[in-house]
C-alpha cells in the first residue's frame, strides 16, 4: 500500500441530493487494488485561491475493473464548492491511499453498517468490500428528509436498508441511533461513521452491548501522511493522528 | 555541473535543501514519495526531554494562503527517540538533524548533552522560538538576555554544529542573530512561525484551542525574506532562510536576501515532494542564469552592480 501523488482524471461529477455530489476519478498510471475501505484521500484545491490545504474525503468506491475511485462529497466550504465545479476530463492531483482500513470481521458474524448524512461514504466501498468477502451486513442510514438521502439504490445492493431521517419523512421519524432496528435486531460487529454525536451514541450501544465496533472519524487535516500532528485525536494512547493511525479507530481505544 | 552544496563550519550539505522540523515528521512519513537521502538534510520534529502530548485539538486552522498550528511539540522524549527512532532515521545518506526543546534552560543543557553523544547527528537546531508551548519556547527567544543565556549554556556543551532558529516575533531579529552569532553558534536559522490568531464567526468562538498559533505558508514569506535580508547583512555566519517556500522561485529570492540555504516547510503538506522538486529546480535557474556555484547568487541584491 504505497501512497502516491497521482493526476487523476475526472469521469463523471455527478449532482446528488442538495448540496452533494458524487465525483469519479480515473487513475491512468497506477494500480488501484492495493486500496482497502475506510481509507481516504487528499484532492488538491486548484481553481480556489482563498484555499490553501488540501481537502481529505473518504473512498466511497472503488472499481476495480475500471480503476475507478468515488468520492461522495457534502458542499460544506470553498473547498468542497470548488470540486463540485469539475467537469469531465478535468483533472485534480489526489494523495492516496491514506489512513488505516476497517477491519474484517470473525466469519459468520452478523454485521451493521450505520452512517449519517455524508458520513455514509465509505460504508458503500466497505458494504461491497464485506459482500466480497461472505458477508451480507444490514444498512441502517440516517439523513434529514426524504430529499437528502444518497444513493440508496447502491447501498441496497449491499444488504437490507434501514433508514431514519430527522422529519419522519422516510424511513423511521428521527436520528440513526432512534431506529428500532437496534433494539429488534443483535449485531456482533458495527461499523459506523457520520456526525461526532451519531457516533458516541452508537459507541456507548455498543460498548454497552459489548459489539465490536469502529468509527471513521473525520478531523481538520493538514498533510494527511503523519508529518504535520495536526489531525489528531485524544485516545488511551495519548494524541493519535487521525490521518496515519485513523481515521478508523476502535471505539475502545476513544475517549468516550 | 551546478554546484549547490553548502558548508556550516566543515560540515557539508550535498544541496541547500532542508526541511523544517514539524512539517517532516522523522522522514519516514515521506518515504512513499521520494528518497528522502536526496535532500542537503532533514531536521526532524522538536524533541523535548520528557515526552509530550502536545495542545488539544483543534490545533490547525487554515488562513489566506497559510495555515495556523498549535501543536505544542508532541513527541516522545529524547528516550523514545534514542531507541526508536535514531538507528532507522540516521540511515538516511544525508545530514540529520535534531530540533531541541526546553522549557527551563535545565532542560536545554540536557538535551544539548544528550544529542552531543549522538554520533550520527552532527548538528543540532537550537529552537528558542516555538510560539505554541506555555513555558520555555518563545519566551527564549523574544528577550535577548534569556536567549543569551540558553545559546552560551548550550555552546559550552554541544561541540558539533550548532543552529539557532530565530522567533520573529520581536522588535529587532538583528539582535537575537547578533547575540547568536556573538555567543559561538555556527549558523541561524529562521523565521519560525509568526504568533496569529484565528476566531470561527459561526461559532463565534476562536479556531484554535490554544487560542493563539503559528502562521506559516506563502503568507509569511515577504517576512521571512526581509528578516533574512537583515540578518543576513548583520552577521558572517550561515543563515538559513525558512518561510513560506512552496516552489523554485521563492527559495531563490531567499538566496538572493542572503541565505546560504533554505528550509521547506508548510509546502510539504500540500506536496510532498515540494522539497526534492526545489532541489532540481535551483540547479536549473543556476543552469539558466549561467552560474557554476550557488555561492554567486547568495546576498545578491546587496552586491554592487558588475
Amino acid at each position: 500500500m504505497v501512497k502516491r501523488v497521482e493526476t487523476l482524471v475526472v469521469l463523471e461529477n455527478k449532482s446528488l441530493a442538495k448540496d452533494y455530489f458524487i465525483l469519479v476519478l480515473s487513475s491512468l498510471n497506477e494500480d488501484i487494488s492495493d486500496i482497502k475501505p475506510g481509507q481516504f484521500v487528499q484532492v488538491k484545491i486548484e481553481r480556489s485561491p482563498s484555499t490553501f490545504l488540501r481537502r481529505p474525503f473518504s473512498i466511497h468506491d472503488v472499481n476495480f475493473s475500471q480503476n475507478t475511485i468515488s468520492l461522495l462529497i457534502k458542499i460544506v466550504g470553498k473547498g468542497s464548492l470548488a470540486l463540485s465545479g469539475l467537469k469531465n476530463k478535468d483533472t485534480v492531483n489526489v494523495i492516496y491511499p491514506l489512513g488505516n482500513s476497517f477491519s474484517l470481521p470473525q466469519p459468520g458474524k452478523r454485521v451493521l453498517l450505520a452512517g449519517g448524512g455524508c458520513g455514509i461514504a465509505p460504508l458503500l466501498f466497505l458494504g461491497k468490500y464485506l459482500r466480497s468477502h461472505g458477508f451480507v451486513p444490514d444498512l441502517l442510514l440516517g439523513f434529514k428528509d426524504a430529499g437528502q438521502t444518497l444513493e440508496l439504490d447502491e447501498y441496497a445492493k449491499i444488504g437490507r436498508v434501514y433508514l431514519a431521517t430527522e422529519d419522519g419523512s422516510m424511513g423511521q421519524k428521527g436520528y440513526v441511533t432512534d431506529h428500532s432496528i437496534l433494539k429488534s435486531e443483535k449485531y456482533d460487529y458495527v461499523y459506523s461513521c457520520g456526525p461526532e454525536p451519531m457516533l458516541k451514541n452508537i459507541a456507548r450501544y455498543c460498548k454497552d452491548r459489548k459489539i465490536f465496533c469502529e468509527v471513521s472519524l473525520e478531523n481538520l487535516m493538514a498533510c494527511g501522511i503523519g508529518a504535520c500532528l495536526c489531525c489528531v485525536v485524544d485516545t488511551v494512547k495519548g494524541n493519535l493522528c487521525t490521518c496515519t493511525e485513523g481515521p478508523v479507530f476502535n471505539i475502545n481505544d476513544l475517549k468516550w | 555541473m551546478v554546484n549547490i552544496g553548502f558548508n556550516i563550519g566543515d560540515l557539508h550539505f550535498k544541496n541547500p535543501v532542508l526541511t523544517a522540523s514539524g512539517t517532516f515528521g522523522y522522514g519516514s512519513e515521506f518515504d512513499d514519495f521520494f528518497d528522502v537521502s536526496l535532500l542537503g538534510g532533514i531536521i526532524l520534529k522538536g524533541i523535548t526531554l520528557e515526552p509530550r502530548e502536545g495542545n488539544p485539538y483543534p490545533r490547525m486552522a487554515e488562513t489566506p494562503s497559510g495555515m495556523l498550528n498549535s501543536v505544542g511539540l508532541q513527541n516522545k522524549g529524547i528516550d523514545y527517540f534514542e531507541r526508536e527512532i535514531y538507528p532507522e532515521v540516521t540511515a538516511y545518506k544525508t545530514n540529520v538533524l535534531l530540533n531541541i526543546n526546553g522549557s527551563t534552560v535545565d532542560d536545554y543543557i540536557a538535551l544539548a548533552y544528550r544529542t552531543n553523544k549522538l554520533e550520527k547527528i552532527p548538528a543540532v537546531e537550537l529552537n528558542i522560538s516555538c510560539p505554541n508551548v506555555k513555558m520555555g519556547g518563545m519566551a527564549f527567544g523574544t528577550n535577548t538576555e534569556t536567549a543569551r543565556t540558553v545559546i552560551k549554556k548550550v555552546r559550552a556543551i554541544y561541540k558539533k554544529k550548532l543552529i539557532v532558529k530565530l522567533s520573529p516575533n520581536v522588535t529587532n531579529i538583528v539582535d537575537f542573530a547578533r547575540i547568536a552569532q556573538e555567543e559561538g553558534a555556527d549558523a541561524i536559522s529562521l523565521i519560525n512561525t509568526i504568533l496569529g490568531m484565528a476566531i470561527d464567526t459561526k461559532s463565534m468562538k476562536h479556531s484554535l484551542s490554544t487560542i493563539t498559533g503559528g502562521l506559516s505558508g506563502p503568507a509569511v514569506k515577504p517576512v521571512a525574506i526581509r528578516m533574512v535580508w537583515q540578518v543576513a547583512k548583520a552577521v558572517s555566519i550561515p543563515v538559513i532562510g525558512i518561510g513560506g517556500i512552496m516552489n523554485t522561485s521563492d527559495a531563490i529570492e531567499f538566496f538572493l536576501a542572503g541565505a546560504s540555504a533554505v528550509q521547506i516547510g508548510t509546502a510539504s503538506f500540500i506536496d510532498p515532494k515540494a522539497s526534492v522538486i526545489i532541489i532540481e529546480g535551483i540547479k536549473q535557474y543556476l543552469d539558466e542564469k549561467g552560474f557554476s556555484d550557488i555561492k554567486k547568487i547568495i546576498g545578491f541584491i546587496n552586491k554592487p552592480n558588475i
